[in-house]
């Protein structure tokens, strides 16, 4: 509680508004997913829409975070707070264009339709990252940094099912070259997901930090061994 | 006795007296200063200034404080209350069977009601419903509600984890300038699921079936053209036919458990179980299968029960699919492994069983995909083993059921070792 109501007030809003913004980026996260499976262009498009708001609300959280320091000056929890909305919404903002590329990917895809055994894998990827977003944003507004524990191990999950399924596409590429355009475009798709995990660990970050003014350990395990992935040729 | 009885009444009368005077003592106070305002500017005798000051005192102790009508229409109107409007809000809310949360002005939750914190975990009092539920459709309703609309339209809200379910909710100021608001969920999963199954159960079946289909169909071409008259080529493709049709028999066998299962709401098992016996029958169950793939079972399961809460049913099907893939796709280990043990040696800590076979093992990429449905990491030898693609999928299913994890850790040429965290009472 401060003196100033208003102080209050602004600090509420920009809680309230990092929250909406996770919101429409777990709905991104959704509907991308769903229109790349279930070949839905009209979702797709509504997606990419979708984008323009979560930049708005970025934009408006900038503002007035920058607006609150300026006039507040203030210090310890509430800077650590103020900060700390800046970067979630940031982090929030890329979840949101990667959803974007997503949607844009699948109007591609649906050009030639691929096995159904290709999208379970994306759809199993993305599930792992949504848990991870929502499980953070849960913490967001319960404090209970303790749950966060499980963030580091599903970060590594999510690490292990993407190189798994970059091993996948290429061996599709290789059967047949005409799956190539489709199969890239699914590999950046499983990218973006994976990037969407990161970027949900990074938001775990700043909570802790915001919470209890340490670092979260930084043990962190990278397991994302895709980058010595190859494939050999047999003649 | 009657002595005591005395005292007590006296001291009641009096602390009453006491009670009445301090309540009116500006009053009281304000009738001593006048009368003796009027005395000092007057020649009346003293003698009557102190009479009428001990009579007020006296009047002010004496009279009730509430006229006799008016404490006659209280005691109507408590009478009238009724239990209703004596009940509090909290026993109201706990009596609710869906999920229900009041929230105040600023947004901040004040109460949730038990099945509320089942379903959402943590949403203690004190946290931002607006933080809490983030889709947009509930931040527009939280926002409608509080800027005044009465009663805005109801929303659907979905919450994917740990399992997928559905509400619709409601939200309505609760009185006149109680300043609360309250929202109710009311659960439509059942009927979001039973359409979804169908869509995904044809889904998966068509795309499933039409392998063997498509080998049977074949045969009863050739059957009928080229090999007409030849009764070795007959026999052999009537074999095969038998070995399809047995096939997707099992594949139909496997998607209606694994939707049965998915259809079925989600509630906390209540029932609890000795896992140590369950999975002792499971061997039992089993042993004639292991002995046909010349698979010997090892087991190590303590002698006291280990009680779990969890579904039996359920349970039994997640350790009879562990333990057929062992003794299936780890026969050439000849040896499967089966254990028991506490988490923790807290007697309230969960159990893990494993189970460890000594097959070809699982290579490092297939690991974190086996529980997707359909995924094999060996087509052919799932075939040749009459595997579904859903049996670990079952199994976690199951298990997300039971907030329980599965952990599989495997070595290429050493075998694989599937454990099961159940969480503790």
């Amino acid at each position: 509680m401060h003196i100033v109501s208003a102080y209050d007030e602004d600090l509420k809003f920009l809680a309230g508004r990092v929250a909406a913004m996770g919101g429409m980026a777990e709905r991104m996260i959704e509907n991308s997913i769903s229109a790349l499976v279930h070949n839905d262009a009209p979702m797709a498009q509504k997606v990419i829409a979708a984008d323009e708001q979560l930049d708005a609300a970025q934009r408006e959280i900038d503002e007035r975070a920058l607006a609150v320091i300026a006039r507040r000056q203030p210090l310890a929890d509430d800077l650590r707070e103020i900060i700390g909305s800046i970067r979630i919404s940031s982090d929030l903002e890329r979840v949101g264009d990667l959803g974007k590329n997503i949607a844009k990917r699948a109007i591609s895809v649906a050009m030639s339709r691929q096995p159904v055994k290709l999208f379970r894998g994306l759809q199993s990827l993305s599930e792992l990252a949504s848990a991870q977003l929502k499980d953070v944003l849960d913490v967001y507004a319960s404090r209970e940094v303790s749950r966060l524990g499980s963030v580091r191990d599903r970060d590594y999950e999510i690490d292990a099912v993407y190189t798994s399924l970059f091993r996948e596409l290429l061996t599709y590429m290789m059967e047949d070259p005409r799956n190539i355009t489709s199969c890239t475009h699914l590999l950046f798709c499983a990218k973006n997901i994976e990037r969407m995990g990161d970027h949900a660990t990074n938001i775990a970050e700043t909570i802790y930090y915001v919470v209890t003014a340490e670092q979260l350990p930084a043990e962190r395990p990278k397991q994302d061994r895709s980058h010595d992935v190859t494939v050999e040729v047999d003649d | 006795m009657s002595e005591t009885d005395t005292t007590e009444t006296t001291r009641s009368a009096l602390a009453l007296y006491a009670t009445r005077l301090s309540e009116a003592r500006w009053v009281v106070i304000a009738a001593i200063v006048s009368i003796l305002f009027v005395a000092a500017f007057s020649t009346v005798s003293w003698l009557y200034v102190a009479i009428s000051l001990v009579g007020v005192v006296t009047a002010a102790a004496a009279v009730p404080r509430r006229s006799r009508m008016r404490r006659r229409r209280e005691a109507r109107a408590h009478a009238m209350l009724g239990p209703l409007e004596r009940l509090s809000a909290e026993r109201l809310a706990a009596a609710v069977p869906d999920p229900l949360i009041l929230f105040d002005q600023t947004g901040r939750i004040v109460h949730v009601n038990q099945p509320a914190q089942a379903a959402f975990g943590s949403t203690s009092p004190g946290v931002d419903v607006q933080l809490r539920f983030r889709s947009p459709e509930m931040q527009e309703l939280v926002r409608a509600l509080l800027s005044g609309n009465d009663r805005p339209a109801g929303v659907d809200y979905a919450e994917r984890l740990p399992v997928e379910r559905h509400y619709r909710v409601s939200a309505s100021s609760v009185g006149a300038g109680s300043g609360l608001y309250v929202l109710v969920f009311k659960d439509q999963s059942e009927l979001r699921r039973v359409d979804r199954m169908r869509a995904d159960f044809i889904a998966n079946a068509s795309h499933e079936l039409r392998t063997p289909l498509a080998s049977i169909s074949g045969f009863i071409e050739t059957l009928r053209g080229p090999a007409r008259d030849d009764p070795g080529a007959r026999d052999r493709f009537l074999e095969i036919m038998n070995n399809q049709t047995a096939r997707m028999a099992r594949l139909i066998d496997d998607l209606l458990s694994l939707s049965r299962l998915e259809m079925k709401s989600f509630v906390n098992p209540e029932e609890r179980v000795d896992i140590c016996l369950l999975v002792g029958g499971v061997i039992d169950s089993l042993n004639q299968l292991a002995k046909d793939a010349g698979v010997e079972i090892v087991r190590a399961i303590p002698s006291e029960p280990i009680e779990v809460p969890g579904s039996r049913d359920e349970l039994i099907q997640v350790f009879e699919n562990l333990l057929e893939n062992a003794c299936k796709y780890g026969q050439s280990g000849g040896r499967v492994e089966i254990a028991v043990e506490r988490s923790d040696n807290d007697p309230k800590s969960g159990v893990d069983v494993t189970v460890r076979d000594f097959g070809p093992g699982i290579p490092d990429e297939h690991i974190p995909r086996v529980t997707e449905r359909f995924y094999r990491v060996d087509v052919e030898e799932s075939r040749t083993q009459k595997g579904t693609g859903l049996g670990l999928a079952i199994v976690k299913h199951i298990l997300s059921r039971h907030n329980a994890r599965l952990t599989i850790r495997s070595k290429v040429g050493e075998g694989a070792a599937f454990t099961v965290h159940l969480p503790g009472p």
